[in-house]
């Protein structure tokens, strides 16, 4: 299947907010080339992104404080370009040049 | 000691009447002042009431007509803590016709950093009886309603039945989910904030009622109780939680004052430490096959308060047992025979707390250097800190982390040629109880 497909890649910025920071070295942004489509040659979604965050900038062990049974935690909001990502897709929702990617934790503190 | 604590006790109870007494007086004295003036009254508030409230009323498209909604406004404010005392203060100020608080805590000198509408006098006093002393002196003309308990499911309904918009002030999963849910079900609107250590967030919910999502449309499952972190464990700085209260108030004024429903839902997310602090971005709607609020709800009144059971619903952190029972030592047998001993006393509390205080000799690698490192290399931050061959005891707070740090250095083969690695069971909590009452913080 496409070999040259594989080099294509999407810039997207990534943040985190809520504590979530923290399982990346305490980086509140990440500017990223993401591979544009995943190994099945599929366009690259949010589903890929949050598994190439695990696999390559997450510098934590613990994975499950992100990702709990093959899915995001429950928890956490993901929004895309300011906007609830159910608005969106949710998962399915493939990669756009440009954009923003922003991963919430819940506070829970008063 | 006991004497000394009645007698203050007894000093801030009456303290708080006669602020009390002194703010009637205030009151009356100005009614009174405002009747001799023979005439019938024509406005619809007292003079008082327009000196008081003038500032806020002339504010453009406010005006007379957002007061009197405000006059008629019964607001609930559920926690007197961190978000709690911010939002009832400007909302108290205001001018609202009732504020209820509910909250089951007693007032602690580590609240006073942020709980502003407590006071030194006031430690020990309940929260809520301590907030309303300082609402009253502020604002005598509002009605007060006391609930010194903390919300359940046998009290929830009788508790928000007679309200007319709900503050989420509280700080558990717990309470955010059984909050909601009763909102639901009962129709009130809801200002729900949360803050934790330098950031904040906050949402209007069931708004308006029966068409606004509610907080499980936005958050369905629980978070892992792994994941949840108090400000007694985390921290949290008083003017971050004091921003989020105050925003709450101000969301709470608009929710009464507004002509139109908003068209869109905002959860609003503040860091306060950023460069750009303020962000707002657009929510969810309902979700359709939502538990409390969804097409085919399961949640019926009913059934919140005979089978709903919050705390199993939201999970609690189970204990850590990683070690065997002699890699762990008392902090008897630690203070009495190990202490004085060669050894390697490590502490794996955040810096932040090791700076604050520690056990004499104790070195520091916070946790989440461990929880970091994926390598199975003994990395050089460990060697730099623990060199020799000595026995290594871990120390944390209260002993889980301790044991996920110990087995890490097992891990990484620091235990082989017999070395001990083992932790001190129950960490400085159980320290400072057992043997040093003196540490001024664990
Ligand atoms: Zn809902």
């Amino acid at each position: 299947m496409g070999e040259a497909m594989t080099s294509a890649a999407i810039p997207v910025v990534v943040e985190f907010s809520g504590g979530l920071e923290m399982l990346f070295a305490d980086k509140q942004r990440l500017t990223l080339n993401v591979p544009a489509t995943d190994k099945d040659n599929k366009p690259a979604t949010i589903a890929y992104l949050v598994d190439y965050l695990c696999e390559e900038e997450m510098g934590d062990a613990r994975k499950d404080l992100f990702v709990l049974d093959g899915h995001l935690r429950p928890g956490i909001l993901v929004l895309i370009n300011d906007a609830d990502w159910e608005l969106e897709g949710e998962e399915a929702y493939e990669l756009q040049s440009g954009d923003n990617v922003l991963f919430v934790s819940t506070l829970h503190g008063g | 000691m006991d004497r000394i604590d009645h007698l203050r006790r007894e000093i801030s109870l009456r303290e708080s009447e006669l602020a009390d007494l002194k703010s009637q007086l205030a009151l009356a004295e100005s009614e009174h002042r405002l009747a001799r003036q023979a005439k019938p009254w024509a406005w619809p508030l007292s003079g008082e009431e327009y000196q008081r409230y003038s500032r806020q009323m002339i504010v453009p498209n406010f005006g007379i007509e957002a007061q009197l909604q405000l006059k008629a406004a019964k607001i609930l404010i559920i926690g007197a803590g961190g978000l709690g005392c911010p939002a009832a203060t400007y909302l108290a100020a205001a001018g609202p016709s009732h504020i209820g608080l509910v909250d089951g805590d007693v007032v602690e000198k580590s609240n006073l950093h942020r709980q502003f509408a407590h006071a030194t006098s006031r430690v020990g006093q309940t929260k809520v009886s301590s907030a309303i002393t300082f609402l009253k002196d502020l604002n005598p003309n509002v009605v007060y309603k006391a609930y010194e308990t903390h919300m359940s499911t046998s009290n929830a309904e009788e508790i928000v039945r007679e309200w007319d918009i709900v503050l989420d002030c509280t700080d558990h999963p717990t309470s955010r989910y059984l909050i909601s849910d009763i909102c639901i079900l009962l129709g009130k609107r809801l200002v729900s904030a949360s803050a934790f250590q330098k950031s904040g967030q906050m949402m209007v919910l069931n708004d308006p009622p029966g068409q606004g999502p509610c907080y499980r449309c936005i958050f369905p499952k629980p978070p892992p109780p792994e994941s949840v972190v108090g400000c007694g464990e985390g921290g949290i700085l008083g003017p971050v939680v004091g921003t989020m209260g105050v925003l709450q108030a101000l969301e709470t004024l608009k929710v009464i004052t507004r002509e139109a429903p908003p068209e869109k839902n905002m959860m609003l997310l503040f860091s306060g430490m950023a460069e750009m602090p303020f962000r707002s971005i657009r929510m969810r709607g309902k979700r359709k096959d939502c538990f409390a609020c969804g097409e085919k709800p399961s949640l019926t009144l009913e059934g919140l308060q005979t089978s709903m059971d919050y705390v199993q619903f939201c999970g609690v952190r189970r204990p850590v047992s990683l070690l065997q029972p002699e890699e762990r030592v008392s902090v008897k047998d630690y203070a009495e025979s190990i202490m004085d001993k060669g050894h390697v006393l490590l502490d794996v509390r955040e810096k932040e707390l090791f700076g604050l205080c520690h056990l004499a000799g104790a070195v520091n690698i916070p946790i989440g250097r461990f929880m970091n490192y994926r390598g199975d290399e003994v990395p050089d931050w460990v060697t730099d800190t623990i060199p020799g061959g000595e026995p290594i005891y871990v120390v944390c707070r209260v002993g889980n982390d301790s044991q996920v740090a110990a087995q890490k250095l097992m891990d990484m083969g620091l235990g082989k040629n017999g070395r001990f690695i083992g932790d001190i069971e129950g960490g400085l909590v159980a320290w400072k109880q057992v043997v040093d009452p003196d540490m001024p913080f664990t």
